[in-house]
């Protein structure tokens, strides 16, 4: 009896308790950061507050925060995904045309996701089981997928979408309960993979594998189609993404998603992803990219030239690895 | 009967011979020390014996039975299991998370199957309290000292009934404290009926925990021998080459 009570003690020792475990979170700081400037903002400009620019803020970062949980879950590996932007723009295309040509929305969503899956899927292969750099197949499919999107749309603008034209911009332009479709469907999948990461056997995987790849391997963890799958994720995610914002653009244009991969990417790593692999999470994407949108937000209202947002970006996701390694040496 | 048993086990890599018509037994709950010069086989054998790769010629029988392994999965559903030199550990994950990695115990929670964290946490619990060890299974493996992360690495190779763990160089980056500690994980498990193959450079771990002791030169055996019939002076003649054979 005395033996199976001490066991249970030694089991439900923790190293910090909750408190320490929060305040050692890099998303609780970009939380801190972001409630702080909304705060502040809420002050000094009126127009801040108002159900408008809110609305406008949260859907503006949905976009980016969707690709920003398929990114998360690349970098816990430890690699790197730069084709998200090209594969937004290719699904906005393929997706525009399908319905363009008169199909159903359901085959035009289809196309579309499917599409993204191909291209993370080829990703995936290429990292996996060719072992090249994450970094230089991305890359590659960065322009690879930029040039299919041109060469399927011969460079023409798609505005009519076919016969569910209404139920496509309702898709990604409506709202419900007076919140804008792309937030639902980012909190409804920060939820799905905040659960994927913590509860599934997938997910402890993708975080050993950035952990130490080697050993992953050797205890008999599946890593090559667990690195291909991650690539999926990714993909499908920008698929995600792009239709929504076609959706509520109401057209689209080959430039779509052009240049989202750096945005993806900050998001990511200002939410505590570590491009070393090993760490992120699914409300650090979010909360990533919201930080990033509340930022830009504000200095438009705050009347600054609108040339210095990308410094200020910048700014924030050098602060952020900052913050990191004070982190780790704390901890280290 | 012998519980592993390698008959002319050769390895060619290319025109390098690196293993030659090596044979030895171990018994069950035997404590084998294995060492040699670097170059000399050691790390092969290992890895034939592991599943990294199979001997070019010759048998192994486990139990009996005629085995040949191509991965290292194929070795530990058979009982073996190995410690590796570097741990194979994640940092970034906790104790009880590293033991359980590519065997994670699951539970069903309707149509899903999702981590049983309970169920890991309980049983690597007692999997530390049968080795003696203070690691806890919710630390992170990261803050951990050396001789906690080879309890982990060690409780890993308990979680099956395994029959014989392969330990390379399990003392070789730890303080002098810690490798007391691991010399006694070695000790349990051999007490639990285990065998276990210890590859060490130190002389002093091996006489102190091994009851036999194999030594390789130039991927050939030159020595198999109780720790007791020979001494720390011959074991470095036959491993550099001033005795030829014993």
């Amino acid at each position: 009896m005395t033996q199976q009570a001490t066991l249970q003690e030694v089991a439900a020792q923790r190293e910090s308790n909750a408190l320490q475990k929060l305040a050692g979170s890099q998303p609780f700081w970009v939380t801190v950061a972001v409630a702080g400037i909304c705060i502040v903002m809420s002050m000094v400009s009126e127009a801040f507050a108002t159900g408008e620019n809110v609305f406008n803020i949260t859907r503006n970062f949905a976009f980016i925060g969707i690709m920003a949980l398929g990114m998360t879950a690349v970098i816990i590996t430890a690699g790197i995904d730069l084709s998200v932007g090209s594969i937004m723009g290719l699904v906005g295309i393929v997706t525009g045309l399908v319905l363009n040509a008169g199909f159903p929305l359901w085959v035009g969503i289809s196309a579309g996701l499917l599409t993204a899956l191909a291209c993370g899927a080829v990703n995936g292969v290429l990292i996996a089981y060719l072992q090249l750099s994450p970094f230089v197949v991305t890359l590659g499919m960065l322009s690879i997928a930029r040039s299919l999107a041109l060469i399927i749309s011969n460079n023409k603008m798609v505005y009519q979408f076919g016969p569910d034209e209404e139920l496509f911009f309702a898709m990604g332009g409506g709202t419900t309960f007076g919140v804008a479709h792309p937030v639902i469907v980012l909190v409804v999948l920060t939820l799905l993979f905040g659960f994927i990461f913590n509860f599934t056997a997938w997910g402890r995987h993708v975080f050993a594998i950035g952990g130490n790849e080697q050993a992953a391997r050797l205890t008999g963890v599946p890593v090559d189609m667990i690195k291909v799958t991650v690539y999926m994720a990714s993909g499908l995610m920008a698929g995600v993404a792009a239709i929504l914002l076609v959706g509520w653009l109401g057209a689209v244009t080959n430039a779509l998603g052009m240049t989202y991969e750096l945005r993806v990417i900050a998001s990511t790593v200002i939410g505590g992803a570590n491009l070393m692999g090993g760490q992120g999470g699914a409300y650090g994407a979010m909360i990533g990219a919201a930080l990033i949108e509340v930022i830009r937000n504000s200095l438009l209202l705050a009347g600054v030239d609108p040339y210095w947002q990308g410094a200020f970006v910048g700014l924030f996701i050098i602060l952020a690895v900052l913050l990191e390694r004070v982190r780790g040496k704390r901890s280290g | 009967m012998a519980l592993l048993e390698l008959r002319d086990v050769s390895k060619n890599f290319g025109a390098i011979r690196a293993l030659d018509k090596v044979s030895f037994d171990i018994e069950p709950g035997q404590a084998v020390g294995l060492m040699g010069d670097n170059g000399a086989g050691k790390s092969t054998l290992v890895k034939i014996m592991a599943g990294n790769f199979p001997a070019s010629s010759g048998e192994i029988r486990l139990d009996g039975e005629h085995v040949q392994f191509h991965k290292p999965v194929e070795a530990r559903a058979k009982g073996i299991e190995v410690v590796y030199q570097d741990l194979a550990l994640c940092d970034n994950l906790t104790a009880a998370a590293n033991v359980f990695l590519g065997r994670e115990v699951k539970r069903r929670l309707g149509p899903l199957k999702i981590l049983d964290y309970a169920a890991m946490y309980a049983r690597a619990a007692e999997l530390f309290a049968e080795l003696k060890s203070e690691t806890r299974p919710r630390d992170l493996v990261r803050s951990m000292s050396g001789g906690q992360r080879q309890a982990v690495a060690i409780a890993r190779t308990r979680l099956a009934n395994s029959k014989l763990v392969l330990m390379d160089e399990p003392t070789v980056a730890i303080s002098v404290r810690q490798v007391a500690e691991v010399l006694d994980l070695i000790r349990r498990l051999t007490a639990q009926g285990i065998a276990v193959l210890l590859i060490s450079h130190r002389m002093p771990d091996v006489f102190s925990v091994c009851d036999r002791i194999v030594v390789v030169r130039r991927g050939r055996k030159v020595a198999d021998k109780a720790v007791a019939d020979s001494s720390p002076e011959e074991v470095t003649g036959l491993i550099t080459g001033a005795i030829e054979l014993a």
